[in-house]
């Protein structure tokens, strides 16, 4: 990992030298050992700070819808999954392309602490990946385990070691790969099988946790709006917590259709749910919906595709029929 | 769900301006009748019909949502009820994934010249909806104690 850190460093530094771009997007110590900030380091020496590992999780291609714009060109450090999200704020002209220097990182997976969490290993005061195991450091000693086991939940349909657009990559280093991708929607055709009342139960479970922190929508490169509907106090939903229950049940429907077809299913959604709600169960239906009435669409593939909430076809299904 | 005897559904219907309004218009002149308990929107569209809209009706009390719009190939804006059929086609599997009976939303395309089958459409829409009985999961919680 050390290896590949030093190459994205030295590329970094050297675009910033013959003056190409003056400033890198990337991730850096965050106040926890296992949390990587997304973060902006501004010239040569700064570089000096960035990290890249397995806690590297964050999309930062959202970033650039204010950096690309500020003059000057900027380095976003993109992991393959990130790439998409980028051509899709390409395709909605959100980021100025000529003030972006995407510099594509390859990426193993990426890991989910809560998932370490889960197995019962707790008080970890530092993580360290060795050839696929995570040695753990807590409180209570020296714990392993494999980090397949706790991959993120977008790690597990991985998009795989292909970038949808980049000017540069630093590839994995020898021996490693992304990890095998699973059907992403398995989860998906499970809640379908249930009966109405269940799936009803199902998701007033999950979205009842919600507590309005909005991180959903601030972290997801799809929400992009300049205002969003929920912070405009005219548009008569509501913006926080309500007592009323429902207010929040719509407010993840109605976010889920907003980004319905322009969804890359990167999964940034569930992975900031401080809740763990899993929203990106929201998006998934509506892509396998769009796959199933409209043919496959994956977006942010193709820069400049027209999406298929945008795009109608004479001969379209009727609503409703199966 | 139990259906209380004299259960009258409120039922929202949203009618594009050109088409199905004019259409709940014959059906009127031409003397049919249709469910009294249908609320009529008049809408420029049925792709004005924002799924929000839907929702909010839900949580306000209705039993059903019915969007009526001109017949594809028809709109007076050209192609406006092919974005509806798209919108509406995944909203309303959606509302199936989220555990509301399939039936509480549908569309139909009625032209301005059909009040019969306006009249049809909302008579059998109602009858749906009655069987279904009333509509108390997406309701505002706060009334419903």
């Amino acid at each position: 990992m050390q290896k590949m850190i030093d190459e994205i460093k030295e590329k970094c530094a050297a675009l910033i030298k013959n003056g190409e771009a003056s400033r890198v997007i990337g991730w850096e110590k965050g106040e926890l050992p296992y949390d990587r900030t997304p973060a902006v380091f501004d010239g040569e020496k700064a570089v000096g700070r960035l990290l890249y590992d397995a806690f590297c999780g964050a999309n930062i291609s959202k970033y650039l819808i204010a950096a690309s714009k500020t003059g000057g060109k900027v380095i976003a450090l993109l992991k393959p999954c990130d790439t998409y999200s980028l051509n899709q704020l390409l395709t909605e002209n959100r980021v100025d392309r000529s003030g972006v220097y995407a510099l594509g990182v390859g990426c193993s997976g990426m890991v989910d602490v809560e998932k370490i969490r889960d197995k019962g290993i707790k008080g970890i005061k530092d993580i360290e990946e060795i050839d696929g195991k995570l040695s753990i450091k807590t409180l209570y000693g020296d714990r392993t385990c494999d980090k397949s086991e706790v991959l993120l939940e977008k790690c597990l349909s991985c998009k795989g070691e292909k970038f949808a657009v980049s000017d540069d990559s630093v590839a994995l280093l020898e021996g490693e790969t992304a990890p095998s991708p699973s059907d992403r929607f398995s989860a998906v055709s499970r809640i379908e099988k249930m009966s109405p009342k269940e799936r009803f139960e199902f998701w007033r479970g999950e979205l009842s946790r919600c507590i309005r922190c909005n991180a959903c929508r601030n972290a997801c490169p799809a929400c992009s709006c300049m205002t969003c509907v929920f912070d405009n106090a005219r548009s008569g939903v509501s913006s926080k917590a309500s007592p009323d229950a429902f207010e929040e049940n719509m407010f993840h429907i109605i976010r889920a259709f907003h980004v319905a077809g322009r969804c890359t299913d990167c999964g940034e959604c569930s992975r900031v749910c401080p809740q763990r709600i899993p929203l990106h169960l929201l998006n998934r239906k509506f892509i396998k919906d769009i796959n199933e009435f409209y043919g496959e669409y994956q977006a942010g593939e193709q820069p400049y595709q027209r999406g298929p909430l945008v795009d109608y076809n004479v001969s379209d299904r009727d609503p409703g029929q199966v | 769900m139990q259906v209380k005897e004299d259960f009258k559904p409120t039922i929202v219907a949203f009618c594009c301006n050109w088409c199905s309004y004019a259409g709940a218009d014959l059906a009127g002149s031409s003397r049919l009748s249709y469910p009294a308990n249908v609320k009529i929107i008049r809408v420029p569209c049925s792709c004005r019909v924002n799924p929000l809209f839907i929702l909010r009706a839900f949580q306000r009390g209705a039993d059903g949502v019915i969007i009526c719009g001109c017949h594809p190939g028809d709109c007076h804006y050209i192609s406006g009820n092919y974005y509806t059929r798209r919108r509406m086609a995944l909203l309303i599997s959606m509302l199936e994934y989220l555990g509301v009976e399939k039936g509480r939303v549908r569309v139909e395309w009625v032209s301005a010249a059909e009040g019969a089958k306006f009249a049809s459409v909302m008579e059998s829409f109602a009858k749906t909806i009655c069987d279904l009985g009333e509509n108390v999961k997406l309701g505002d919680l706060r009334c419903k104690k």
